[in-house]
């Protein structure tokens, strides 16, 4: 079971600052430990008990290059992509594939790898390569939904959700347009 | 009290689907004290159990059984195994439809006659005039409260509709109001009004929209000559030595197979179950299916000429909040041959959620561009064009080669390509979609490809000979007597309407032929 786990702010808890300033990792960048990915102010981070950290690290960057969203934090890349490391232990074919698909992208973005790549549009034309590839797919596929269907994201899109209970808009601004 | 019936007992009618065809058609039966037996495929799932969350509301309702398609629409390639969204439970896609009940017009009943013939089509006209259908449809429209007939008032219009209007006001059209629609505006028939709370396609949770699991199905029960068995898969109709039907063979709710017996069956599983059921059927006396003798069943599949145009503001609109079809444009829906096409169609207001804005927006679309317009969906609003598609033989549904369900009957292959009458249509709608919404000030637009169909016509059609269709003006099949088709399936021709209100309208009348024709003892 792949799990995201909130992390308690306290010192003693996953690495100090100087084991970050160490690794050469602070900023937005995430940071691999044990089986974790670990977000940069440690707030969050998540286990991975099929795929490779590292594995998990590049797909939650692939999934905001696929769907870029400024405003969203990692957290929430982080939750949609979790479900391919739950696959990735249910079949082993699964688990070849996105660890194949992700180490072709490290190979075609060079020494740093594809998460060394500083520029999106680097990245972009990176996956514009190989979008039509079953990994890439796989990938997408599964995001569109695993993305935009967690709730918690909805009001960053404005979108207000399941209304019944709440009487439906009809006293609620179903008509409220103002400036037309 | 539900009547429950013999398997045994070969006195009843057996309807095979219980949405706006069957559902119908079964309350009309049971009305004139005739005794049906209706077998749902699906589970019966009551409107206070509908959701309010588009992936979860498709998974309770929607019909996934495997299928897959071919040819060169869209569709086959982004959802290949998702031909049409349409609903496997009591009251069939009538849950989930929109609402929108229009007539089709005098001109659509001819389409050969008004059109010519078109190149590559199979345009054919209808055995029946409008004439002969409007009392048929003045009765549907009363039972379903269709607003804007019968003394109904309109719905109000929401955000959607309000920019709808204000695009349609400054390209001049005339014909924009907030629909004809199935839902009511105030309290009928025992059910409410509109809430305005946004969930039209998955299930209206009010009751206030009409479907035939909570009108029709009950009050056909009531009357103690109706029995619905839900959860029963129909696989097989089978027929006696002089060629009439003679019973039909279900899964039950645990998989086992039974067979009912029945003195006549009607046939109402949709445009791609319906066809399948009776290519399935197929038996030594009729080797290429049921009902098949003019070759055309399954072919000639429609699922209307559709697309959407979405469009981002500066300002907030807030398009999910309210009826999901809002409100109509029904200028473009008449037949004008100078536009590069034959036929016409309507322009309907239609809102997603996010999570099915992701996913339909652009299928398969990634990257900044795609991104960009979702960050754009509080101040998106959106249209849905629906037209008339030619009738092509090649568009076909059809028995998979090889692949077979958990029954062992072969799977449907829902094959489309767009004739160029088709794409002609869709690009004038995309245009005319981009500059109503250009009108009020838009600052992007998106011109959204067809989604998969619920809207599935003409795959067992109505036609004067017998060689040229399935079923006569009745929907009773040209080949057996005591057979008959009784959904959207029986469409000769698609017309630009959404298909619901004719296809209660044709039930109504059906059950009207039915019982003269058991009276008379003819079938």
């Amino acid at each position: 079971m792949t799990t995201i786990f909130e992390r308690r702010r306290s010192p003693d808890s996953g690495l100090s600052r100087r084991e970050l300033l160490k690794r050469g990792t602070v900023g937005a960048v995430l940071v691999i430990a044990g089986n974790a990915v670990i977000s940069p102010d440690r707030a969050w981070g998540v286990e991975t008990t099929a795929l490779k950290p590292d594995t998990m690290a590049t797909l939650i960057k692939l999934a905001r290059d696929i769907y870029p969203h400024d405003k969203v934090p990692d957290r929430f890349y982080a939750i949609a992509v979790k479900g391919q490391d739950t696959k990735a232990g249910q079949d082993p074919a699964h688990r070849e594939l996105i660890e194949v698909g992700v180490a072709d992208l490290d190979a075609r973005a060079g020494e740093g790898g594809y998460r060394g790549l500083g520029w999106e549009d680097d990245r972009v034309a990176i996956l514009r390569e190989v979008e039509s590839t079953p990994f890439f797919q796989a990938v997408r596929g599964d995001l569109v939904v695993s993305f935009y269907n967690q709730k918690e994201l909805w009001p960053h899109f404005g979108y207000e959700g399941e209304s019944f209970s709440k009487g439906g808009y009809l006293k609620r601004g179903f008509d409220d347009i103002e400036w037309l | 009290m539900a009547a429950p019936y013999n398997l045994n007992d070969d006195s009843v009618v057996v309807i095979i689907g219980s949405g706006a065809g069957g559902g119908t058609l079964g309350n009309e039966l049971a009305q004139k004290g005739i005794d049906v037996v209706i077998l749902e495929a699906g589970a019966r799932i009551e409107y206070e159990d509908f959701i309010n969350d588009e992936w979860d509301s498709f998974a309770q309702l929607a019909w996934l059984d495997h299928r897959t398609t071919g040819g060169g629409w869209r569709v086959s390639k982004d959802f290949p195994n998702l031909p049409a969204w349409i609903v496997k439970a009591v009251g069939g896609t009538t849950t989930h439809w929109a609402g929108a009940s229009l007539r089709i017009q005098e001109h659509e009943f001819k389409a050969l006659s008004n059109y010519g013939k078109v190149e590559g089509a199979n345009l054919l006209d209808w055995p029946i005039t409008l004439a002969e259908l409007e009392p048929y449809y003045s009765k549907a429209e009363d039972k379903m409260g269709v607003t804007r007939t019968h003394g109904i008032e309109g719905l109000p219009g929401n955000n959607n509709f309000k920019v709808f209007k204000a695009g349609a006001d400054k390209l001049g059209y005339k014909e924009c109001h907030t629909g004809r629609m199935a839902i009511n505006s105030a309290d009928r028939d025992d059910r409410m009004s509109c809430q305005q709370t946004g969930f039209c396609f998955q299930g209206c949770k009010w009751g206030a929209k009409w479907s035939t699991l909570y009108t029709e199905i009950p009050k056909g029960e009531a009357t103690g000559r109706l029995e619905v068995r839900p959860n029963s898969h129909v696989v097989k109709i089978e027929h006696d030595a002089s060629g009439k039907v003679t019973n039909v063979v279900y899964a039950d709710k645990d998989g086992k197979l039974q067979s009912q017996k029945a003195r006549i069956i009607c046939v109402a599983g949709n445009s791609i179950e319906s066809p399948r059921l009776l290519l399935n059927s197929a038996s030594a006396k009729f080797p290429d299916g049921l009902a098949n003798s003019s070759g055309q069943v399954g072919k000639n599949y429609m699922r209307h000429t559709t697309g959407s145009v979405y469009a981002v503001f500066e300002k907030p609109v807030h398009f999910y909040r309210g009826t999901t079809m809002a409100g109509i444009i029904q200028d473009e829906a008449g037949h004008d041959p100078s536009r590069g096409f034959v036929g016409g169609y309507e322009m309907e207001t239609l809102a997603l959620g996010v999570p099915f804005m992701a996913a339909f927006l652009d299928p398969g679309g990634w990257g900044r561009s795609f991104a960009s317009a979702m960050d754009g969906y509080a101040n998106t609003a959106g249209l849905w064009i629906v037209g008339e598609d030619m009738p092509q033989e090649q568009n076909a549904v059809k028995l998979h080669a090889t692949l077979k369900d958990q029954y062992g009957m072969p799977i449907p292959d829902v094959w489309f390509t767009d004739h160029p009458n088709d794409v002609a249509m869709r690009n004038h709608a995309y245009k005319q979609g981009q500059a109503l919404y250009e009108a009020v000030g838009a600052t992007r637009a998106f011109p959204t490809p067809p989604y998969p169909s619920t809207h599935n016509l003409g795959t067992n059609r109505m036609s004067e000979k017998a060689q040229d269709g399935v079923v006569n003006k009745w929907g009773q099949t040209h080949d057996i007597k005591n057979l008959f088709v009784s959904d959207g399936s029986q469409f000769t021709t698609g017309a630009a309407e959404n298909p619901t209100l004719t296809i209660v309208s044709l039930a109504i009348r059906q059950a009207d032929y039915i019982a003269d024709q058991m009276n008379a003892g003819s079938i």
